[in-house]
């Protein structure tokens, strides 16, 4: 507090001139540090992924050997990538059918307070912040065909245990499995707070008016709750394009890179081998899908809030 | 919130056939989550025999020895330690750099203010995976590759967007007549910031703090692209290289997946209030 004693006695004019270079002080000393750190980190580096995309180079010294286009044209070309994406779009397609649904309908049973509703809410919000590599490991074992949990229960019948992830055909399904497990609890709880901020007399008017449950669903909760349910789309999507923790430790990718994410593919073609051109043009591709993604989201479907 | 109006529920309730099948499926539901848990559990205490035969059920003889080993081993501890010294850097850099970045688009007006906003917010847009190779190599120029700020540093990085974001929604939410009665007696803004901002934002910095913490706790890509040195791995690393070496002693591993998911549920009981607010924060109102 030293500029006190300047200020109390000074002119209006001159302590707006110490308010003004206080102000240019605080901008000076409280800015840069964020913007150095995340031009340095976040920003150049996608710039820099843009420039290396173009070069064929394994990261010693410096890129020489421009090949222009050709990364994104053996990005496209492999087989491996075009798994990646479409095991992406599956993710996508698997948090619209059954994770929001699943979402919304504990949330309805649990937006009420009654004896157990808050440490249910607790229960199931719980894997989301379990590590995905923890959790992809408690996964691995529940799949393990010898000692898992699934290999017991077809025991129980008789029957021969599949070996889910060891199979091309379903180690994306049981991956699909391990996703709705680990991130349903929080769309739930973005319902359960959109749920809690909701004006319940329309609801009340509705049943008196003799509306049935599903109709008040229908017609009333559903409408009500679009903006949360555009926003659990939007989390779902964004998830999906960065999924990677979960893959490593349940299949690495595999079997015959079965299951790869785009970012599973990057990390074991690109990451793994040092091929920075062709990991920078994943990376780009990525990049562009996520921004193409944010901006159209938001105008067509977000622009009211 | 409004727990006071709750005169119509959302569901059904009471003793009814509604009510009964709600019950069912939120028991199958809690079934689904929790087995695969529970499990894990208490197969880190079951023999690998008992475990094959029995893997859902109590174990036959109780083997502490498991959990025992590995609450006595070095490796444990160390790789909580490097996860704990990782986290904490990355929450208390984060905080500062974020909180003031906050301040200053929360109170002051320049030139170019929203355009700076609008470049830091791009950072929501994309995951730290796209741009992984290159960061790489920045980090290895810069001389960081394989220390532990070659870790912090990106992660900071990649977690400001969100953080300055909810601080500065707090920080103008603050009522403006503070700054202003600060400012005529004289105060400067740094000086606001360190004893009336701060101090009044313990609520906001706790949730920030905390979400920083979790996803800095969990994180994977960033630990494995950067450090080489097993003494440097924080836990989800030295999770997969301890499965890489027992790769069928089941019951070893999960005795050491308990054990290493048991501080953030610990986090969980205790903090849950601020994770599930962070966590959802950005959400409630974009």
């Amino acid at each position: 507090m030293s500029a006190s004693s300047v200020s109390t006695l000074s002119a209006p004019g001159r302590r707006r001139r110490a308010a003004d270079s206080g102000k240019l002080a605080a901008i000076l000393l409280f800015l840069p540090p964020a913007l150095l750190l995340f031009t340095l980190f976040v920003i150049m580096p996608v710039g820099e992924a843009a420039w290396y995309s173009g070069f064929n180079w394994n990261g010693f010294g410096t890129p020489k050997n421009w090949i222009g286009l050709d990364n994104y044209r053996f990005v496209f070309d492999n087989k491996a990538f075009g798994t990646a994406f479409k095991n992406n779009l599956l993710i996508i397609v698997t948090s619209l059918l059954v994770q929001l649904p699943l979402a919304l309908t504990l949330a309805l049973m649990l937006a009420d307070r009654f004896r157990g509703a808050v440490a249910l809410r607790m229960v199931f919000f719980l894997p989301y912040i379990l590590a995905e590599i923890a959790t992809g490991l408690i996964f691995s074992f529940v799949y393990d065909g010898d000692y898992g949990l699934l290999a017991a229960i077809y025991r129980q019948f008789g029957a021969e245990a599949p070996h889910l992830l060891a199979s091309p055909q379903t180690s994306f399904l049981a991956i699909l499995i391990v996703v709705v497990w680990k991130y349903f609890g929080f769309h739930m709880m973005l319902f359960i707070a959109a749920l809690q901020g909701m004006d319940r007399n329309m609801v009340e008017a509705a049943r008196i008016d003799g509306a049935s449950r599903w109709q008040v669903l229908r017609y009333i909760i559903i409408p009500t709750l679009y903006p949360t349910i555009r926003l659990s789309v939007f989390f779902a999507v964004v998830g999906s394009l960065q999924l990677f923790d979960l893959v490593m430790p349940l299949t690495r990718g595999g079997p015959a890179d079965s299951s790869h994410t785009m970012v599973s593919f990057l990390y074991n073609f690109g990451v793994t081998r040092m091929r920075v051109g062709f990991g920078s043009a994943v990376g780009v591709i990525l990049f562009l899908i996520c921004v193409t993604f944010a901006f159209t989201y938001k105008r067509w479907f977000m622009r009211h809030e | 919130m409004s727990e006071s109006t709750q005169t119509v529920p959302f569901t059904e309730d009471g003793f009814g056939q509604a009510a009964f099948f709600k019950g069912l499926f939120l028991l199958a539901m809690f079934l689904f989550v929790t087995t695969p848990l529970v499990a894990t559990l208490l197969g880190g205490l079951k023999s690998l025999g008992d475990l094959r035969v029995n893997p859902f059920g109590l174990p036959s003889v109780w083997e502490w020895e498991n959990y025992a080993s590995i609450l006595g081993s070095k490796r444990y501890w160390q790789l909580l330690g490097n996860s704990l010294i990782i986290s904490t850097l990355t929450v208390i850099l984060t905080l500062i750099v974020a909180s003031m970045a906050a301040f200053v688009f929360a109170h002051i007006t320049f030139f170019g203010r929203d355009m700076l906003l609008n470049y830091l917010t791009m950072g929501l847009l994309f995951p730290a995976a796209t741009a992984i190779l290159p960061m790489f190599i920045k980090v290895r120029d810069l001389g960081l590759l394989d220390t532990y700020f070659g870790v912090v540093l990106p992660q900071v990085a990649f977690a400001l967007a969100m953080s300055i974001l909810l601080l500065r929604r707090f920080f103008k939410d603050l009522p403006d007549e503070l700054l202003e009665a600060a400012l005529v007696d004289g105060c400067s803004y740094i000086n606001f910031f360190r004893y009336v901002t701060l101090p009044l934002s313990r609520p906001i910095l706790a949730t920030v703090g905390t979400i920083t913490f979790v996803h800095s706790w969990n994180s994977y890509l960033i630990p494995l692209v950067m450090l080489n040195s097993d003494s440097l791995y924080p836990w989800p690393l030295g999770i997969m290289v301890y499965q890489g070496e027992y790769s069928t002693e089941w019951h070893l591993i999960l005795a050491f997946i308990t054990l290493t998911i048991l501080p953030t549920v610990v986090l969980f009981l205790f903090a849950q209030k601020h994770i599930v607010a962070g966590l959802t924060a950005g959400a409630v109102k974009g």
